[in-house]
């Protein structure tokens, strides 16, 4: 199948906060206005459209693609909307990929946009609406329940303490102070984080993304109209995606397997045959502290049961031998369900270029992976980046 | 290869009841506070152009959709316009019939590429004609709230 | 009109600052009556009589609950109806404090115990998300039996809340 290359030339991210001012279509139109200023681009130079935006129930707004469109840049051009829970920040990007690896478009807007602050009483609410609605829903479910119970599993299974996994809030939080969208940047200690009111156990409240506003974009050009706006272009070489049964209570929930199909379908696109010597910099999704750490496990990026090891050793701190969520991940920066996955693509992005300021990762990257995660424990998006 | 047990009778199917929970709460943006605080504080309609576009559009908007240009200025059109469309409506949403049938009326804003949806009223319907001029009725100053409801409805401009 | 902190914006809003904006609320009235199907119109209706009933895929010899006309991993249609015991393991649980809608859970109430309970009879692995009651909470443990407390046979309905919660089976 012959497909073209396909490079990242500029992106945008807003502030994501608790609750923005801004309607979801102005959101979008910030984060597009500032990918184009990144590269110089302009609208018209723009030859397709994707959106990927969270569940309508969020803002209430049914055909929230089409309502999102105008903010988007999408008037008058080819657009699609895609979706995926959690994982659409990363699979937004996928999307793109189609779009110009096919030949069809030689530019494409890759746009994600949330507003959850409209969803009372909560937004956490809406998701009692992704469980099944007669063999789950009367119970009245909170999403909360998943991760706890997975997490529960997760360190049953491999011995892992709280301890343990409260250093992912610590690190990704501090990480965060750095990163200009911040919502949560702050330094913490494990002990605030055990000593956080339990929401539901094991899970505290300091392991916890908060619910946020906010909007990313990233525009992808193929090989040849790349150089014509950058020199530095970011190739994503490799691109996988996988869905896994929504019958998630037949699933051990301790291992994601979805995620290594995934991260598979990425690496052998990518020629990558060890990944955990090849990829240098990775923003696996980090909704819930352990999420970090089961996500790595499910990338091949550190063995069964010992992700958390390569956190208390500082191996994935900045500096450290195996960076892991150097913007400050969803803890940190904030979890506007779509957006964040493109705001960690960007992230690699940026490391790859040498431009995240404070957040620089030493030592030249030239290697990096983002990942997301959603739905009802089912989905894993994967992109591997070059340059 | 299809499934191999069916229900043939109507009557034996069951349906599990239930519903979506949640209910909104819609901030108007950043551009919409501003047209809506113009119209409770001081009656007016507020409009953004694009000069690169040539359109000037109606609500303000911080952004043009055509070229994905800020704009962050905003220019006073008065409230009246030409009746662009209009629908006579004689049903309610629950479908029950109304006793007095509602005129919902599309006004293109004299200066502006803008459209506003709002009633249509102090007119019979056989006065009705596509191209009319209309103009806005305002609630007193007192009663506005800065809600799309501040606008009453609109009317036939005077000959 | 000028973009906070132009152009990264997302003006944040504090509850103090959203009383003094403009909004508009609203509650759609979203209602709904799912059309059960086959299968999980004779799960309720097995429920209702205080009985668990699975179905069987012959090709990957699993025994599935909620039953299926269709097992999704040989995507063939299923075999026989098969009953399994009211009774199982904990696969994993976890004690929320927190409601559906994230309002607490009162101070000194019991938090809600959901787990998920792979049932005995069913395949290995196969299992439901339900509730734990009659539990001390320092004693909930992986792997421990436990045993459906039914509602009385009047008052069920025909719904997963037939089964009230399941407690530990000594």
């Amino acid at each position: 199948m012959k497909k073209r290359r396909v490079a990242v030339i500029g992106a945008g991210i807003t502030k994501f906060v608790r609750r923005a001012q801004e309607t979801g279509k102005e959101l979008s139109f910030e984060a597009v206005r500032m990918a184009l200023d990144s590269c110089d681009m302009r609208m018209q130079d723009i030859d397709s459209v994707t959106m990927g935006t969270a569940p309508d129930a969020f803002d209430g707004v049914h055909m929230k693609g089409e309502y999102l469109s105008d903010g988007a840049g999408g008037f008058g051009k080819p657009y699609m909307r895609n979706f995926v829970g959690g994982g659409t920040g990363v699979f937004a990007p996928i999307h793109g990929w189609f779009h110009v690896a096919s030949g069809m478009f030689d530019t494409c807007m890759v746009v994600t946009s949330e507003k959850m602050s409209s969803c009372y009483p909560h937004p956490q609410a809406a998701f009692i609406t992704i469980f099944d609605h007669t063999t789950e829903q009367p119970l009245f479910p909170t999403l909360i329940w998943i991760f706890a119970m997975e997490m529960n599993r997760y360190m049953n299974t491999y011995g892992i303490t709280k301890e343990e996994i409260a250093q992912v809030s610590v690190q990704n939080k501090k990480n965060a102070i750095d990163h200009p969208s911040a919502q949560l940047g702050k330094e913490i200690t494990v002990d605030d984080v055990l000593n956080s009111p339990v929401m539901a156990w094991p899970v505290n409240r300091l392991d916890v993304s908060p619910a946020s506003d906010g909007a990313a974009a990233m525009i992808l050009a193929s090989e040849d109209v790349a150089y014509r706006y950058t020199d530095k272009p970011v190739w994503l070489d490799g691109v996988g995606f996988n869905l896994d049964t929504a019958y998630w209570a037949t699933r051990d929930l301790y291992y994601p397997r979805y995620v290594e199909k995934a991260a598979r379908m990425a690496y052998d696109m990518a020629g990558i045959k060890e990944p955990d010597r090849e990829i240098e910099i990775a923003e696996p999704y980090d909704p819930f502290s352990y999420k970090m750490l089961h996500h790595m496990e499910g990338l091949q990026l550190a063995p069964r049961g010992k992700a958390a090891e390569m956190v208390t050793s500082g191996a994935t701190a900045r500096d450290g031998d195996r960076p892991m969520c150097p913007s400050g991940g969803a803890l940190g920066v904030g979890n506007p369900i779509a957006a964040t996955g493109l705001m960690k693509v960007i992230e690699i992005f940026l490391q790859l270029r040498g431009e995240a300021g404070k957040r620089q990762v030493p030592g030249d990257p030239r290697c990096g992976l983002a990942q997301a995660w959603g739905d009802l424990m089912q989905v894993g998006t994967v992109v591997v980046m070059r340059r | 290869m299809s499934i191999t047990e069916k229900i043939h009778k109507t009557t034996e199917l069951t349906n599990f009841k239930g519903q979506i929970p949640t209910n909104y709460l819609y901030t108007y943006g950043i551009a919409g506070e501003n047209f809506f605080r113009k119209i409770k504080d001081e009656g007016k309609f507020t409009a953004s152009r694009c000069e690169e576009c040539d359109v000037t559009y109606l609500p303000a908007r911080i952004f043009c959709e055509r070229c994905m240009g800020h704009l962050s200025k905003t220019i006073e059109v008065k409230p009246q316009g030409e009746l662009y469309s209009f629908t006579v409506c004689w049903e309610n949403m629950d479908g029950s019939r109304k006793t007095e049938p509602d005129v919902l009326a599309a006004v293109k804003i004299d200066g502006t590429d803008g459209v506003l949806v709002h009633y249509l009223g102090g007119v019979s319907l056989d006065e009705i004609e596509i191209g009319m001029q209309v103009e806005a009725v305002l609630k007193p100053k007192k009663d506005r709230e800065g809600s799309i409801f501040d606008i009453k409805h609109f009317k036939p401009s005077a000959k | 009109m000028e973009l906070e902190n132009y152009p990264l914006g997302g003006k944040a809003l504090s509850d103090k600052d959203l009383e003094n904006s403009l909004f508009v609320k609203h509650k759609p009235s979203l209602k709904y009556a799912w059309d059960n199907g086959v299968a999980i119109s004779r799960y309720l209706a097995e429920l209702k009589e205080g009985r668990i009933i699975a179905k069987k895929c012959r090709k990957c010899g699993r025994t599935l609950v909620p039953p299926r006309m269709f097992c999704e991993l040989c995507w063939v249609p299923t075999d026989e109806w098969v009953y399994v015991e009211d009774t199982g393991v904990v696969n994993t649980f976890s004690l929320c404090y927190i409601n559906w809608d994230a309002s607490l859970v009162p101070k000194g109430k019991d938090p809600h115990i959901p787990a998920v309970i792979e049932l005995d009879g069913a395949s290995k692995g196969m299992g439901i998300m339900h509730l734990l009651g009659e539990v001390e909470l320092d004693k909930i443990k992986i792997g421990m039996k436990v045993k459906a407390v039914w509602k009385a046979e009047k008052e069920r309905e025909g719904s997963i809340t037939d089964i009230l919660y399941w407690k530990p089976l000594e």
